[in-house]
């Protein structure tokens, strides 16, 4: 997980060229105003049989490919890393067509470039190799920032999370239950707006927040959840003061741990995926809070959390791929308007209340939401690499 | 500078060497060619089947895996010879953003393209993207061939209402198809603001496509309803032999082939002089009805052989019509059998929905056998999904089921539980996008 590394398509092809321009001049393309600094575009003879690259060599920096398709068939170039991954692309080369493509590699290594006649295959392949070293991007003192800011996101949650659950404790040790049950919600608000962190300390999260089937996995039925079940069903039993203590001892043992977790651009960004998959598997179908039946109000946490995840990491994802901060924006906009309706005063209508087509209605905007916020990772551990911007 | 690097070309064909379709068995295609297809062995060719106009897009394909042409003046998938498979979805619109429809549009058709000659949806779609990407491609079918996927778009009558500014571009014919006798629709299997009709040779390549186009499609449209049809039910091709139903009996021997290239524009197409206007769009283009019909499997296999014949109007092994020998022999309604009763009876299916007793009306069929689990009750939810292309619904198959509700005998094994239309347009053409003159 270097955060160093920086691979980035710099540009599609400088044009989309009128279709047909078949002419022996090569098409009328990207006049190169940028050269790469190995020197001039890399020239890129492209048959249905052939790939030839005039350079398999260039130095580190904006590197450009010219690809001239003087084939039959339409064509495809790829320059990829290890394993296959695209560093950068261009399709739809048709026959007589001459395209641009540059790709910014940073760091010295072997790549592989390939032309691919007719789309599919293997392609005609060939090695690349990258030599020396360019400057490095901005995008490495924006990722330092967004790891501190998430820091201090996680400590101030923490707090919160502590203090809540101290007050709901209190209140179920005291035996008030109209009281517990108004606090048994702020107190789970911010657990679930850190909730991957939390889960990364395995043997605490099931007596946290596991439910009542644990005991199948030899566990005891403990923590928030089975507070709620006599909150909401059974009643408060001889043993539920020393539950809630031992809550309380659990929270403040993941707090402590919470201050001393590394995190990375990456592991940001797979937390702010892994709490909209937390809504989808447990919140919208009830699963989590199946006594209280407060799933919308975690699901507004979930959301939170993973907006402030991919807050920190907006100058990254904006340097990288603007459209995707955009593309977040919106979808954040859609969902939360459409679970705002179901607000009522500090807190949301119980699930329970929502009819089939109104939670259709929120799974359509989540699912909306995933698909872009599962981009973010690729995007912000790889560049542009991750999630090629094609041409 | 070193010296320019040509290697050699690898083969651009999906590595993998056996065919799915090899293990999962001989499709009907191969049958019809006489080609045994077995574990790993050479795929079924056509050779023998009787060419077609070279310049059709019905042009038999040299094999079952090969692509068939996604650009041409008509969408692929309506005439193109039918292949075994089909995975169906109608979807609803669910943004009012006419852009974001526009683009999703051209999202479409490039993948669609790029799956119908067997590439992943997006470059690098499958492992491109790094470790920490997430594919663009789903993957189940990396490797495998083309399969002849065709991927075809439909417009639903609820796209032209005030949304996205459609109202004045609505062509006449598209209306909500009406209500008909026995019909029993299920709202959540009809309907639909557009459709996606994918068929291929091979299953998972058909839902692969699918799947990739319900994915790009998240947050402009939403999934309404989805059906598979796991064997073809028509022949839309003089190469093909005529497939059974689940009744066991040949359908589509009297359907319109793609080798009647005359009676094709009479009855498919929809004309320049059909959509005058503010609908000229979709001229060259034609109407896609669907209908989920439910056979009650269970009542018919305890039906006798006379009876189900009778019901048919044909002969259950041959396909002939009742009091002829062979399955191509024009059926003759004035025919007496032995009983001085009409050797076809007066309420077979085969006279009821035969031109000559419908004034000339022709249709295309193209629909696929269907099992879905079960009803619940001990019974198979089995039956034809059935699939029909035409120049105007309203002509066409509005009154060939009009007059089918009514009389049919074979209603008593079936009911109609999901219905929609759609308006498919013309093909792509170079450069082009779906639909992009019905949004120009």
């Amino acid at each position: 997980m270097s955060l160093t590394r920086t691979l980035t398509v710099v540009a599609g092809a400088a044009g989309l060229l009128a279709l047909g321009a078949c002419t022996s001049s090569g098409g009328a393309t990207g006049s190169s105003t940028a050269s790469s600094s190995a020197g001039g575009p890399i020239a890129v003879k492209a048959t249905d049989n052939e790939c030839g690259v005039s350079s398999a060599t260039a130095a580190a920096g904006t590197i450009t490919f010219q690809i001239q398709n003087t084939g039959s068939k339409v064509t495809e170039f790829y320059v990829y890393g290890a394993g296959d991954r695209i560093v950068g692309e261009v399709e739809n080369v048709t026959p007589g067509l001459s395209r641009e493509l540059k790709v910014e590699i940073a760091e010295p290594g072997t790549f592989t470039t390939a032309c691919k006649p007719g789309m599919v295959g293997d392609g005609i392949r060939a090695a690349f190799t990258v030599t020396g070293t360019a400057q490095p991007g901005s995008a490495d003192q924006k990722v330092a920032k967004a790891i501190t800011d998430y820091q201090a996101y996680v400590a101030a949650q923490s707090a919160e999370l502590l203090s809540g659950t101290e007050a709901f404790v209190a209140a179920v040790k005291a035996g008030d239950v109209a009281k517990a049950k108004t606090l048994y919600t702020p107190a789970r608000l911010p657990w679930e707006r850190i909730e991957p962190v939390a889960e990364s300390f395995g043997d605490l999260d099931p007596k946290i927040d596991g439910r009542e089937d644990v005991v199948e996995e030899g566990l005891p039925f403990t923590g928030y959840h089975r507070l709620e079940k006599d909150l909401w069903v059974d009643g408060l039993k001889s043993d539920s003061p020393a539950i809630a203590d031992q809550l309380l001892a659990d929270v403040k043992t993941i707090v402590e741990k919470a201050k001393a977790v590394d995190f990375t651009a990456l592991s940001i960004a797979n937390g702010a995926k892994e709490l909209l998959d937390e809504v989808a598997t447990t919140k919208i179908t009830g699963e989590e809070e199946r006594y209280s039946h407060t799933d919308l109000d975690d699901m507004k946490a979930n959301l939170q959390g993973s907006q402030s995840a991919l807050e920190v990491l907006r100058p990254v994802i904006t340097e990288r791929q603007p459209d995707l901060v955009t593309a977040l924006d919106q979808a954040f906009t859609g969902i939360n308007q459409a679970l705002d309706q179901f607000q009522k005063g500090t807190t949301y209508a119980p699930l329970t209340e929502l009819t089939p087509d109104q939670v259709k209605g929120l799974t359509v905007k989540l699912d909306v939401l995933s698909e872009q916020v599962a981009k973010v990772p690729g995007v912000v551990e790889a560049g542009a690499g991750g999630t090629p911007t094609t041409s | 500078m070193t010296e320019p690097t040509a290697p050699v070309a690898s083969e651009p064909q999906p590595a993998s060497g056996v065919s799915r379709r090899g293990l999962l068995g001989v499709s009907a295609g191969a049958a019809v060619a006489g080609v045994a297809v077995g574990f790993g062995g050479g795929y079924a060719t056509r050779a023998a089947a009787a060419p077609a106009d070279e310049a059709s897009p019905a042009t038999a394909p040299a094999s079952l895996d090969a692509p068939i042409p996604f650009r041409g003046a008509h969408q692929a998938g309506i005439v193109t010879p039918a292949q075994d498979r089909m995975h169906f979805v109608a979807l609803d619109v669910v943004t009012k953003d006419r852009a974001q429809l526009v683009d999703l549009l051209k999202k479409w058709t490039r993948a669609a393209e790029r799956m119908t000659v067997g590439a992943e949806a997006a470059p690098g779609g499958v492992v491109g993207g790094g470790p920490y990407g997430v594919p663009q491609d789903t993957g189940e079918a990396f490797g495998l061939p083309a399969s002849g996927l065709t991927v075809t778009i439909g417009f639903g009558p609820s796209l032209f209402d005030d949304r996205f500014g459609l109202a004045a571009r609505r062509p006449t014919a598209l209306q909500a198809l009406p209500a008909f006798r026995g019909d029993d629709l299920d709202p959540t299997r009809s309907g639909g603001d557009l459709c996606i009709q994918a068929c291929a040779n091979d299953p998972q390549v058909a839902v692969h496509a699918v799947r990739n186009v319900v994915r790009l499609g998240f947050g402009v449209v939403s999934v309404r309803w989805s059906q598979l049809g796991f064997g073809r039910t028509s022949s839309t091709s003089t190469t093909q032999a005529t497939p059974r139903n689940l009744f066991g009996f040949k359908d589509g021997t009297n359907n319109l082939k793609a080798e009647e290239p005359a009676e094709i524009d009479d009855h498919v197409w929809v004309s320049t002089a059909d959509v005058p206007g503010a609908a000229a769009w979709m001229a060259g283009g034609t109407y896609l009805v669907a209908r989920r019909i439910r056979m009650h499997i269970e009542v018919w296999d305890r039906t006798n052989l006379q009876d189900q014949q009778d019901t048919i109007g044909r002969t259950k092994a041959a396909g002939a019509p009742l009091g002829k020998e062979k399955e191509f022999d024009e059926p003759d309604f004035a025919l007496k059998g032995a009983d001085n009763e009409p050797a076809i009876p007066v309420d077979a299916h085969v006279r009821l929905a035969h031109s000559s007793n419908l004034n000339g009306i022709k249709i295309l069929r193209r629909g696929y056998n269907f099992t879905d689990g079960t009803d619940g009750v001990g019974h198979l939810d089995a039956g034809l999904f059935f699939i029909a292309f035409v120049r105007d619904p309203g002509k066409q198959f509005v009154p060939m089921q009009q007059a089918l509700a009514a009389k049919d005998v074979l209603n008593e094994y079936i009911e109609h539980n999901g219905s929609a239309l759609f308006a498919c347009p013309p093909g792509v053409a170079e450069g082009g996008y779906w639909g992009d003159a019905l949004f120009a």
